[in-house]
């Protein structure tokens, strides 16, 4: 199918499986340099790769493009069916692009097993890649889990706090149970198909694929039974609160390039928009859905605000930031209108450079002083101009200040929820001044004020490598600030898709309970 | 022409944009004399393009709109980065890269020698973009660019000297301030989107009047919310006094002539829709009537010579929300323009005479510097007349009409609070002046020493602002129908405009307005001409008074209690919460039961040793795996896996549908 768009080899599976081959390779190497050089290069070309996919990219299009297909286990319909379209290709570019700069962060920041833990990073990457362009969903489920074991061994193995063994597995049992209620909601569309399949006399009588289970109507019932048991699949990985709390020990206590990974891949929302809303529409539209989440959403931006607002911990502070941005990123989501989830798509993006950021960000700070506690700190600008001035503009992305990106999607997901219902924008919209708050006393209190008896006077600026990490980011910030047509031209097309489909939704059930009990 | 024409005023932002580029990256590698040429030059390039411009504009008369590029779109949206050349914009534009101009050649004096040179420089280009763009947009998000850009230009300059501990803390006063506004905006920003299906102001305007009252209501007052918190009026003014902890021209450039005017722009430019709010109108003049005399009260007191023309800042900015508020918005702008050229003098003439004493900005150890720095001192002065309303200074004609007009329409409780502010700004402006260049000398004894008049690059700006402070204010002579009304009659027209005032009235209202001012005057020169100690007594005949103004009525300090505390004890309970309810509960489950303790023994045996061998034992593991799948046992695991899943889904299924449903599995 739409041949045209593809390539002449299966660039899809290359980019999931070059990093796993690259992983193999890194056990045969024994020299550190020669190990830096080659996972860089392997994860640049993962990138390059990617900026293909990007490039070719058709825009303004709701076609799923450079597909692969092909048969895996046809007896219980299941394939390994492959493709992008505008809202899965963002992500592929991030997730190469934000491993690339773990890879430099990780340099001269890891120094205990070091071939481990790029085997393990790249790891993470085949995974992350696999998540964002399956379209079976029992491939797509396969990597969901599958990720869970790198994810463990870089926080368990390689993180920095006291805690990591238990924020390891925290992160894993909070995921593991989310997926345990989604791996049931997969199988009941599969039964929905498998029924409708058979009334209807279609060829295949199972089937996990997206694209098939798409074409088969699913009664509003069965649907919000299905939407509940996805929901929490999704929400305890995005997470959602009142389930995030394994989110701030997995960042705490988990590497810098986790942190930038977990907070950076917003893989629990990217279900919402990929599975839930196309297959789900009329229970993602129902009155007690929306109201529900839209609570909880709305909660977590201030929830997250406030209790970011008096962390001593700036890790912990970020935690609890991602957190609020993630309920923004959910308002966006069942605002259910195209603003909304443009915004949102967008924001999931930004934050890929921006929360990410902060935490390279955070990373730099703390290889500076050993600590990430603010009271280390204080007047650290004058140590570090370079520091608080990519900090600053990184910030200042995360708090969506016009002019970088983070305003794009903000702005995009408050105008979608003020569509939908005036007062979810206006209550989210408080969020920006708390985001502002808590952001700018951060700032303060690390970097502005008198230089702190704390901070010797050998601590040095930015050196290349960190440079480099905190430029792209910043070129992307505003890249995407200033000049985001090509980004949105991707996503729109498949957003417009989308929403027509929610829009069509009720007409669609009401003919499907009328007329298929009949047959 | 017409080409040519949209290309200039493209260029417009784009020069000072050119120099933070250039400056911003390079800055550190040539010296201070370049890079303040490539500052003040970008500026003068903006100038005279605004110059072409308005000369076009003025040709014309009729608006014009250049489209920049596409920014935001999908769906039924689409944000242009696009320009709206009008005479309001005109007028804003040559104020802003005029003054603007000024301000910076003036620094390359003032800053000389600090540190931070290219960094100011760096900031304050950035801001004239952020400002330009705020004035030029076509659309309410062009403009919200602009609008929360300055915000953080004002953060970094006000933060300029940030290891200051207090002016770290100004700085994120300021922009958290600002955001309350801000918040106000954007809801504005999303009622006329769901509205008007549109964000451009041509649009929006030409459909305003199909608005309900209701409706327009609601949008002004979000508005006006916004405005209040960039034009520091109240209830959001406490940030801008703070705000004296930058650099003086940054006072004089952002916190006094271009920055804080935003928000009396912004009502102006959407002042269709404030005419359909009578409720809104009415809140504005109010506003603005209060915080003109709320504001003055509080200058009377103060000892911080720029923090005197901070609070008198915020009060004449009280004059043009009046103005607004009462439909004159004419009168506003032109009040907005004539303030811009005095008060941008009286802070650059208070920065030379901080420059003077080596950085002293304590009133009370001031005194006698009219015979060392004596063209300083005519500059303050003419400053001080003209903000006075002393004809036929600038400050005169436009303070009032704005007062004319509430007098004319009735509002003479309005006109009553603005002709006491008008007292009050007539006696703390002389008293200042009083205090810094009369009477004895309370210099200490070094730093009278090295008291020195300040360069000509700081003389020479003065000088212009100083001309333009005397003429500024004849381009709107005679008041309501001079060249400033008929020029801007076609974006602000006067609503009540056919209330024309009779003359005798008008020349009655003059003469009582300089008669006020006067009397402001002769009463600073009672108290504080001479070694006199009659305001001492006052003060101490009324110590409740004098120290409730003296502690800015303690509003700061009701603020921190009502709101920055309670939020910062609502986030620590919240943190307690999360950490001892929601964490505990997911502990508790963890490892209260000992059957969930062997759940995790079981997870750690199966799950992460198994792990831990798939990496330990790659290749025996891949060489067996390898094995299974040529017998198909992965496949036999899989049906197996599966079987056992659709056997928990049909069991789920089952209870949910015999709750009742509809699914036709249930039938």
């Amino acid at each position: 199918m739409l041949e045209e768009f593809s390539f002449g080899f299966p660039i899809l599976s290359y980019l999931i499986f070059l990093p796993l081959a690259g992983a193999a390779v890194l056990w045969l190497i024994d020299d550190e340099d020669l190990l830096k050089t080659t996972t860089l290069g392997i994860t640049l070309v993962e990138l390059a790769l990617a900026c293909l996919v990007l490039m070719r990219f058709v825009p303004d299009s709701a076609a799923m493009q450079f597909a692969e297909h092909a048969r895996w286990m046809p007896a219980l319909g299941i394939g390994y069916h492959l493709a992008v379209d505008g809202i899965s290709v963002l992500f592929v570019g991030l997730t190469a692009f934000l491993t690339v700069l773990v890879v430099i962060y990780s340099w001269d920041t890891v120094r205990n097993q070091l071939r481990l833990y790029f085997m393990a990073l790249l790891a993470l990457e085949t995974t992350t890649i696999g998540i964002f362009v399956s379209i079976d969903l029992i491939l797509f489920f396969v990597f969901w889990e599958l990720m869970l074991i790198p994810s463990y061994f870089l926080i368990k193995l390689w993180g920095g706090g006291p805690d990591r063994h238990y924020a390891a597995l925290k992160y894993v049992l909070y995921t593991l149970l989310g997926s345990v209620f989604m791996l049931v909601g997969i199988a009941l569309l599969d039964i929905n198909y498998h029924q409708w399949a058979v009334t209807h006399h279609l060829d295949h009588v199972y089937s996990f694929d997206l694209l098939e289970l798409l074409s088969v109507p699913i009664p509003l019932s069965q649907q919000i039974l299905i939407f509940w048991l996805m929901f929490m699949g999704f929400a305890f990985k995005a997470p959602v609160f009142p389930f995030h709390t394994w989110l701030p020990d997995a960042l705490v206590e988990g590497p810098i390039g986790m942190a930038v990974m977990l907070a950076g891949m917003k893989l629990g929302t990217y279900g919402f928009l990929r599975f839930t809303f196309p297959l789900l529409p009329d229970a993602s539209k129902s009155e007690g859905v929306v109201s529900i989440v839209m609570v909880l959403a709305l909660s977590a931006i201030l929830y997250g605000a406030v209790v970011a607002l008096v962390q001593s911990d700036f890790k912990r502070l970020l935690a609890f930031s991602s957190i609020s941005h993630l309920g923004f990123v959910v308002v966006g989501l069942f605002a259910l209108n195209f603003q909304g989830l443009q915004g949102s798509l967008l924001t999931m993006i930004n934050l890929g450079f921006s929360t990410a950021g902060l935490f390279f960000m955070a990373g730099f700070l703390s290889t500076r002083q050993q600590s990430s506690q603010l009271s280390a700190f204080g007047g650290f600008a004058k140590q570090a101009p370079l520091l608080a001035t990519f900090l600053l503009l990184i910030g200042m992305a995360s708090i969506g200040l016009p002019g970088t990106n983070g305003f794009v999607g903000e702005f995009l997901i408050l105008l979608g929820a003020f569509k939908a219902k005036w007062w979810f924008g206006a209550v989210a919209v408080l969020g920006v001044i708390f985001g502002a708050a808590y952001f700018l006393w951060y700032y303060e209190r690390a970097m502005l004020g008198p230089l702190s008896k704390n901070v010797s006077a050998a601590v040095k600026d930015l050196h290349m490598r960190e440079i480099t990490i905190a430029l792209s980011l910043s070129i992307m910030i505003l890249w995407i600030g200033l000049y985001p047509s090509p980004f949105l031209r991707m996503m729109n097309g498949s957003i417009q898709a989308l929403v027509d489909r929610l829009d069509r939704a009720k007409v669609a059930s009401v003919d499907t309970v009328i007329h298929v009990p009949a047959k | 022409m017409s080409d040519s024409i949209d290309l200039i005023v493209k260029l417009i932002p784009l020069f000072p944009l050119m120099a933070v580029i250039v400056n911003g990256l390079f800055g550190h590698r040539y010296s201070h004399d370049l890079a303040h040429r490539f500052a003040w030059g970008s500026v003068l390039m903006s100038f005279l393009c605004v110059l072409a411009v308005f000369t076009e504009t003025l040709r014309t008369g009729a608006a014009r709109e250049v489209i920049a590029y596409k920014w935001i779109f999908g769906g039924d949206l689409t944000i242009n980065l696009a320009y709206l050349i009008d005479p309001l914009t005109c007028i804003m534009l040559l104020v802003i890269t005029g003054v603007g101009f000024l301000i910076h050649v003036y620094s390359v004096g003032y800053m000389h020698g600090e540190a931070g040179f290219t960094r100011f420089f760096v900031y304050m280009n950035l801001f004239m973009v952020s400002m330009l763009l705020l004035v030029m947009g076509n659309n309410y998000v062009v403009l919200f660019i602009g609008w929360e850009g300055v915000g953080l230009c004002s953060y970094l300059l006000i933060g300029y000297y940030y290891d200051k501990v207090s002016a770290a803390k100004a700085a994120t006063k300021a922009f958290v301030v600002n955001r309350i506004g801000d918040a106000g905006f954007l809801l504005a920003i999303f009622l006329v989107f769901v509205n008007f299906r549109t964000l451009d102001y041509t649009q929006v305007m030409q459909n305003a009047a199909q608005l309900s009252p209701e409706m327009a209501t609601a949008i002004a007052l979000c508005l006006l919310v916004g405005a209040v918190g960039k034009s520091a009026q109240l209830p959001l003014y406490t940030w801008l006094p703070d705000a004296m902890e930058g650099p003086t021209p940054v006072s004089a450039l952002i916190h006094a002539a271009t920055m804080v005017t935003a928000g009396v722009y912004m009502i102006v430019r959407n002042h269709a829709i404030f005419d359909l709010a009578p409720m809104a109108m009415t809140t504005v003049a109010w506003i603005g009537g209060l915080t003109a005399l709320f504001a003055a009260t509080i200058g009377l007191v103060q000892t911080d010579i720029k923090r005197v023309l901070a609070y008198s800042t915020v009060s004449q900015l009280g004059y043009m929300f009046l103005g607004c508020g009462l439909g004159a918005y004419t009168a506003a702008v032109f009040h907005l323009m004539t303030h811009a050229f005095f008060k941008a003098l009286l802070f650059l003439s208070a920065g030379s005479v901080i420059h003077a004493l080596s950085g002293e900005q304590d009133i009370r150890k001031m005194g006698a510097l009219k015979s060392k720095i004596p063209w300083t001192h005519t500059l303050f002065l003419i400053g001080t007349i003209a903000i006075a309303g002393i004809p036929p200074l600038a400050g005169f004609w436009s303070k009032d009409e704005i007062m004319g007009h509430a007098f004319v329409h009735h509002h003479y409780v309005l006109y009553g609070m603005a002709a006491v502010g008008a007292f009050l700004t007539s006696f703390y402006m002389f008293r200042l002046t009083y205090l810094t260049f009369y009477g004895t000398s309370r210099l200490d004894h070094h730093t009278a020493e090295h008291v020195h008049e300040s360069p000509m690059v700081m003389i020479g700006p003065l000088a212009v602002l100083a001309t333009l402070s005397v003429i500024g204010g004849f381009p709107g002579v005679p008041p309501e129908n001079g060249w400033f009304h008929h020029f801007l009659h076609s974006v602000a027209g006067v609503a009540g405009e056919e209330h024309a005032t009779p003359p005798g009235l008008m020349l009655g209202l003059m003469g009582t307005a300089t008669v006020i001012a006067l009397l402001g005057w002769g009463l600073a020169h009672y108290f504080y001409s001479g070694p006199s100690s009659a305001a001492a007594a006052l003060a101490d005949r009324m110590p409740g008074i004098y120290t409730t103004l003296l502690n800015k009525y303690y509003v700061d300090e009701l603020y921190d209690r009502l709101f920055v505390e309670p939020t910062k004890q609502l986030g620590r309970l919240c943190d307690w919460f999360d950490r001892t309810i929601i964490d505990g509960l997911v502990r508790s489950i963890d490892r209260g039961t000992d059957a969930s303790s062997a759940a995790i023994t079981w997870t750690e045996k199966h799950v992460v040793y198994a792990g831990l061998n798939i990496i330990g034992y790659a290749n025996h593991l891949l060489a067996r795996s390898w094995r299974r799948l040529q017998t198909g046992m992965v496949h036999q695991y899989a049906a197996i896996i599966v079987a056992g899943l659709f056997i928990l889904a049909h069991v789920i299924l089952l209870i949910w549908t015999g709750a009742g449903s509809t699914g036709y599995s249930s039938r």
